[in-house]
């Protein structure tokens, strides 16, 4: 099993749910997050006070699948998520150890 | 006893007049045996009906405008800080102005100093009843002293509340309200008596000294430029340099938490400021008509050029800019309101937001004072714009009002003795003589205040946020 991480503009959430349901994907956790990269920050300016923010709203997507799954997933994601500028996100894949399903203790692929 | 001023012997008369013609034939001097007997039938129900809704407006600006206003430009752990400072400035200036505020504001008799502050004949509101009667300046018209009181009680409770955000997120709650009292006491009451007490129209010409000392020199203050904003304004900046800069201040970020807010805070302060102005005259009438209009005008123009100074300065148009934009707009009006006319009004409001603009923008990151909400800026500088404005556009040759020469009875016009250079160095005096007396006196104040309880909450508090150290609950739980 592969745990895949994904850091994406936040507008572009909606379209890679759907993509990602598409191919089969049955769950997924989203977070509202804050982070910066190459695309350093934006400037806010209040009655002259410039504040520059290097901290930018991005949303985090947590997905758990099948090896033979994941690959399918990276792929749509950065397919779907990107719009060729800087700042679009990055996307991380951590080999997984386990998985239960609480309600009925089904552990491995069948809990995903 | 009030707002609208002048004379001198230079003075002038009379539109406000013609407003009333049915009294204007055969007016009774207040030294006529008839008055007293008359005086009963000189009460309109239209104006005490207007006026009443008038202070009810003027709340609606302290609470919820101002408080929203300003709440929405701090950051969310020190909203309810702010909310609860102005609200219970308000409650508080409430009780004092009937305990003493009233007596010392509109009265002279039994003062060692009348010209300075009134006496306490009227203190817990001694004599005041459903039959006793107001000044207008009209003579021959009459408010219930009762409507009076409280329309002026609306303006006691503002002031000091404008105060508080000059240093927003730092100052200590029971240190601020202790403050309060004292400022309304040593300030707040006795410029209202400077600007605004008379005798009034039919007692003046009987009494001709009787008055405050800014409304003799001829100063024109139509709703409370020196008296509330310059006042407030210059209190504010004084206490934000006795107290000191927020901790953090200006490295750290410290963003405004919700511009909706503020936006609608800037909204009800508009609304509201339509009881503070027109309401300012006293009568429902066609000059009650031109404040209301030069309100509106001189507001939408002072938004519309501080949104055009932002875009072509940083390219974009902020809404924290247009609603600064109208609140300067507002402040520089007010004294003018009654005065100048509706296109010169617009001149004003277009005007002033560039100054403001200058102000809050350069000189403030120039000195590095941290007055949080810029009450200096915009309520100071845009009441000392609009003192001065209102010499040059109540002038009748610019189509403004002009003034009444009440010393005559009935109160007389003369549209060509108006003056604008002598106008404008009087407006400049009193602008001068507010910064001083204000200035000075409130630095003792807070001076007395810091010594014996301390201003500043402890730097642990203030980090905290003041919503949950002061005050023992949050702005918002989710």
């Amino acid at each position: 099993m592969k745990f895949i991480i994904a850091i994406i503009k936040p507008f572009k959430l909606d379209e890679v749910r759907e993509a990602l349901g598409a191919i089969g994907v049955a769950g997924m956790t989203v977070s509202e997050v804050k982070g910066f990269g190459r695309q350093k920050g934006q400037t806010e300016i209040y009655r002259g006070a410039e504040y520059s923010t290097n901290m930018l709203p991005k949303v985090k997507i947590e997905v758990a699948a099948p090896d033979d799954l994941a690959p399918k997933i990276v792929e749509t994601i950065q397919q779907v998520a990107s719009t060729e500028a800087i700042g679009d996100g990055k996307i991380f894949v951590l080999d997984l150890a386990s998985a239960v399903r609480i309600r009925t203790g089904e552990a491995g692929d069948t809990a995903l | 006893m009030m707002n609208r001023k002048l004379f001198g012997g230079a003075g002038a008369l009379a539109s406000l007049f013609t407003a009333v013609p049915a009294w204007a034939a055969d007016a009774i001097k207040a030294s006529d045996p008839a008055f007293a007997e008359a005086s009963v039938g000189m009460v309109d129900k239209g104006d005490t009906a207007w006026m009443l809704v008038c202070a009810a407006l003027v709340l609606l600006m302290s609470i919820p405008g101002l408080a929203l206003f300003y709440g929405g430009l701090v950051r969310a752990k020190n909203m309810l800080s702010v909310c609860m400072q102005v609200f219970m400035i308000v409650s508080i200036a409430g009780l004092m102005w009937c305990c003493v505020g009233y007596s010392m504001a509109f009265t002279s008799g039994g003062s060692p100093f009348p010209s300075i502050f009134g006496g306490l004949s009227k203190a817990l509101l001694m004599g005041v009843d459903n039959t006793t009667l107001a000044a207008t300046f009209s003579n021959n018209v009459y408010l219930p002293e009762l409507v009076f009181v409280v329309f002026q009680m609306t303006f006691a409770m503002i002031t000091p509340a404008l105060i508080v955000g000059a240093f927003a997120e730092r100052v200590k709650f029971s240190a601020i309200m202790i403050f309060v009292v004292l400022w309304s006491i040593v300030v707040y009451y006795p410029m209202a008596h400077m600007v605004w007490y008379w005798a009034g129209p039919d007692f003046l010409v009987d009494a001709p000294t009787d008055s405050g000392l800014l409304w003799g020199w001829g100063a024109l203050d139509f709703a409370g430029g020196t008296v509330v904003h310059i006042n407030a304004g210059i209190a504010g900046l004084v206490g934000c340099l006795m107290i000191g800069k927020r901790k953090g201040f200006p490295t750290e970020p410290m963003p405004p938490h919700s511009l909706v807010m503020t936006m609608i805070g800037a909204s009800l302060l508009w609304v509201g400021w339509f009881g503070f102005n027109a309401g300012s005259n006293l009568e429902a009438n066609g000059v009650t008509a031109v404040a209301f209009i030069n309100t509106m005008v001189a507001t939408c123009a002072a938004a519309v050029s501080w949104s055009l100074i932002e875009q072509l300065h940083h390219g974009k148009a902020s809404m924290l800019g247009a609603a600064t934009g109208a609140v300067a707009g507002l402040v520089a009006i007010t004294p003018a309101a009654g005065l100048g006319a509706p296109m010169t009004s617009i001149v004003l409001g277009l005007i002033v937001s560039p100054v403001c603009y200058f102000f809050v923008v350069k000189v403030k990151s120039m000195f590095g004072y941290d007055d949080s909400l810029d009450v200096f800026g915009v309520h100071c500088i845009g009441g000392i714009v609009g003192a001065i404005g209102t010499g040059i556009v109540a002038s009748p040759a610019l189509g403004g009002q002009g003034v009444f020469d009440y010393t005559q009875f009935p109160a007389a016009f003369d549209a060509s003795s108006y003056s604008i250079g002598t106008q404008v160095i009087t407006q400049i005096k009193a602008v001068v003589f507010t910064l001083l007396y204000s200035g000075i006196l409130s630095a003792v104040l807070y001076f007395i205040v810091d010594k014996t309880i301390g201003l500043r909450p402890s730097a642990d508090d203030e980090n905290q946020g003041l919503d949950i150290t002061s005050h023992g609950e949050r702005a918002y739980n989710m």
